[in-house]
């Protein structure tokens, strides 16, 4: 069933919606999940996981008790437009959380988004890094809400878990507005912006169902999952670019790096030379790598696990 | 007058070394920093800047300054973003002014904005001219934020018309102003009417505001005679009565921030792009004065179009 969340009017013939598909499980009544991606328009991921949930559960229908809502795009007119934040409005999406009912449109249209998942028992928020970084299947959770989501996020087949430390200017995602209102959110990151992958994305898929079986929504064996290293911030070593020009990894994304082996390199391409050689700052899981070339003084480069 | 290279941002091979300058009059006192654009639109604030360093030269010149009272001036750190016609970084759309205190091993705008931070932390006062998230305009006025280390009283020393006070929001406390507040800097915004137009008059105003500021606080002799400011209202943000579209469509604005307005008065006409039928009359909900008026050819439904400042009585003719 698909249903409008929010709907206003565009200045020239349009409506500017937020949808959601709901499906109601024919096993009796039970638990709800909300499944959510699109809050930037970049991040495509989601959109991949969205539509096999939606056409998977339709299937699996005898066998679902409760209700799983399915948001694939907060953020319809990024998305439609190639374009990270809000067009036409300055803020980030994911910072303008929990909205409010007489602010401008798209802070009225976040209202109304957590006035729809509030109460739900599990949301899944589906995001894919940006251009920049391509990122393993993980999910981050906020040092505060780490006793409760935790042990939420064992069975999503995500390859890590990461609890990071609380920041204030956090507290204006989607994430925080659910948790700290009751209603558990996982932050799912994974892959990369613009680009679907289907393998990644079929990992979360799996991790999901995996999930509603042991919440008691699916009613049939969960698929087997792998679990993930969970750790946090002090484990996670940053590589930043001091120069700027074209980087050129020399390792592959998600593979295990010594400290001090080289990442690659800060190429210049009017010069011939290499500006800068990167290194691991220690031994680890490379879970995070700079996707796009181009890199000024300063671009995040790499995240290295310590494992 | 000295200036100072405060931080240089280098993009080679692509783009050439951007300095970020700073101005700097009087004594090595840290008494007042000043900082103008940190977005590639806010022309207007980097103009105020300029018009600011080219009066207190002059005033150094006389003598005005009194001994032990130094000001820094950083007018723009937004040329990689203005000289290629972008509010926020090009490269990744991310804004300086929601980076502060920034990190000078972290990312791009990080750095930068721990660059600036450095350069103006410490100081006893801080402006910031500031821009809105959304387009429009607002009537000339300065605003803190009620983070509890504010010294409120100040801002009335500017002559502007108002004297803003609002809660910040967890978004803001990466903003340069929250930041100059928790390490103790008496810090302001003040808002110079425009953003991404250059209105001259009102750059003189927020220069001549700044000065009685400057007077004020002691950095100015008492007697230097300035252009006479405002009695300043203070306003809650709560207290403002925002007006928020009902119908979407091309905008005919019929009043301009700072017009006095009548409860019922038509501010605004909405209309049907292509029969040009009127879809919505945006009224006054009370009496008082526009305080902000949003910019723009075209506007959705469930926007923010006015603000007003509620008044018990207003004189027309």
């Amino acid at each position: 069933m698909i249903e409008d969340v929010v709907r206003l009017k565009l200045p020239a013939g349009e409506d500017f919606a937020v949808q959601k598909n709901s499906i109601i499980g024919e096993a009796g009544e039970g638990k709800r999940l909300c499944i959510i991606t699109g809050t930037h328009g970049d991040e495509l991921e989601g959109q991949y996981v969205a539509f096999q949930l939606a056409r998977l559960l339709e299937k699996k229908k005898t066998r679902l008790r409760g209700q799983v809502d399915i948001y694939p795009s907060l953020n319809p007119m990024g998305i439609s437009t190639i374009y990270r934040g809000l067009p036409g409005f300055d803020l980030d999406m994911n910072r303008i959380f929990p909205g409010s009912e007489k602010g401008s449109m798209y802070e009225y249209a976040a209202h109304r988004i957590v006035e729809s998942i509030s109460g739900a028992d599990l949301a899944i928020d589906i995001h894919a890094s940006n251009i920049f970084l391509r990122e393993l299947p993980q999910i981050r959770i906020n040092e505060k809400t780490a006793n409760q989501l935790v042990p939420m996020s064992k069975a999503m087949n995500m390859d890590l878990v990461w609890v990071h430390s609380a920041a204030t200017v956090l507290e204006s995602t989607l994430a925080w507005s659910l948790n700290s209102t009751g209603t558990p959110c996982l932050v799912v990151e994974m892959g990369v912006g613009m680009r679907l992958t289907i393998e990644y994305g079929d990992k979360l898929v799996a991790g999901i169902l995996a999930t509603m079986v042991n919440m008691g929504m699916l009613l049939e064996k969960a698929p087997s999952v792998g679990q993930p290293i969970v750790s946090t911030d002090g484990h996670v070593g940053f590589v930043n670019a001091n120069q700027s020009g074209i980087f050129m990894p020399v390792v592959p994304h998600g593979c295990r790096i010594h400290q001090g082996q080289t990442l690659g390199v800060i190429a210049d391409s009017l010069t011939g030379k290499v500006r800068e050689e990167l290194k691991s700052p220690t031994t680890g899981l490379l879970f995070t790598l700079r996707e796009y070339p181009v890199v000024l003084e300063g671009s995040l480069i790499a995240r290295v696990l310590e494992v | 007058m000295e200036k100072k290279t405060i931080y240089t941002f280098s993009a080679l091979p692509y783009r050439q070394k951007i300095p970020v300058y700073g101005y700097s009059f009087g004594s090595n006192e840290k008494t007042l920093a000043v900082v103008g654009s940190t977005r590639g639109d806010e022309y207007q604030q980097v103009f105020v800047c300029g018009l600011l360093v080219k009066t207190l030269q002059k005033l150094e010149d006389k003598g005005a300054f009194k001994p032990n009272k130094g000001v820094l001036v950083i007018p723009s750190a937004s040329q990689f973003s203005m000289n290629v016609g972008k509010r926020f970084w090009p490269m990744d759309n991310t804004d300086i002014n929601r980076m502060f205190p920034g990190y000078n091993l972290g990312e791009t705008t990080q750095r930068l904005a721990s660059g600036i931070f450095e350069a103006v932390r410490g100081y006893e006062n801080g402006i910031q001219l500031a821009s809105f998230y959304l387009p429009g305009e607002f009537i000339p006025h300065v605003r803190y934020m009620n983070t509890g280390f504010q010294r409120e009283d100040d801002g009335l020393a500017f002559g502007l018309p108002y004297l803003l006070v609002r809660q910040p929001l967890p978004i803001d406390t990466t903003t340069l102003n929250y930041n100059w507040q928790v390490f103790d800097t008496n810090a302001f915004s003040l808002y110079a009417r425009a953003t991404d137009t250059i209105n001259v008059d009102a750059a003189r105003s927020a220069v001549a505001a700044i000065l009685r500021f400057m007077r004020h606080k002691g950095i100015l002799r008492q007697d230097l005679e300035l252009p006479a400011g405002h009695t300043t209202v203070r306003v809650a943000a709560e207290e403002l009565q925002r007006i928020i579209t009902e119908s979407a469509g091309f905008v005919h604005l019929l009043c301009q921030a700072g017009a006095f307005v009548e409860k019922g008065d038509i501010l605004a006409r909405i209309f049907d792009p292509c029969t040009a039928e009127c879809l919505e009359e945006v009224k006054a909900g009370c009496t008082g004065q526009i305080f902000f008026v949003r910019r723009g050819q075209a506007i959705a439904q469930h926007e923010l179009i006015f603000s007003i400042k509620p008044m018990d009585q207003v004189v027309r003719v």
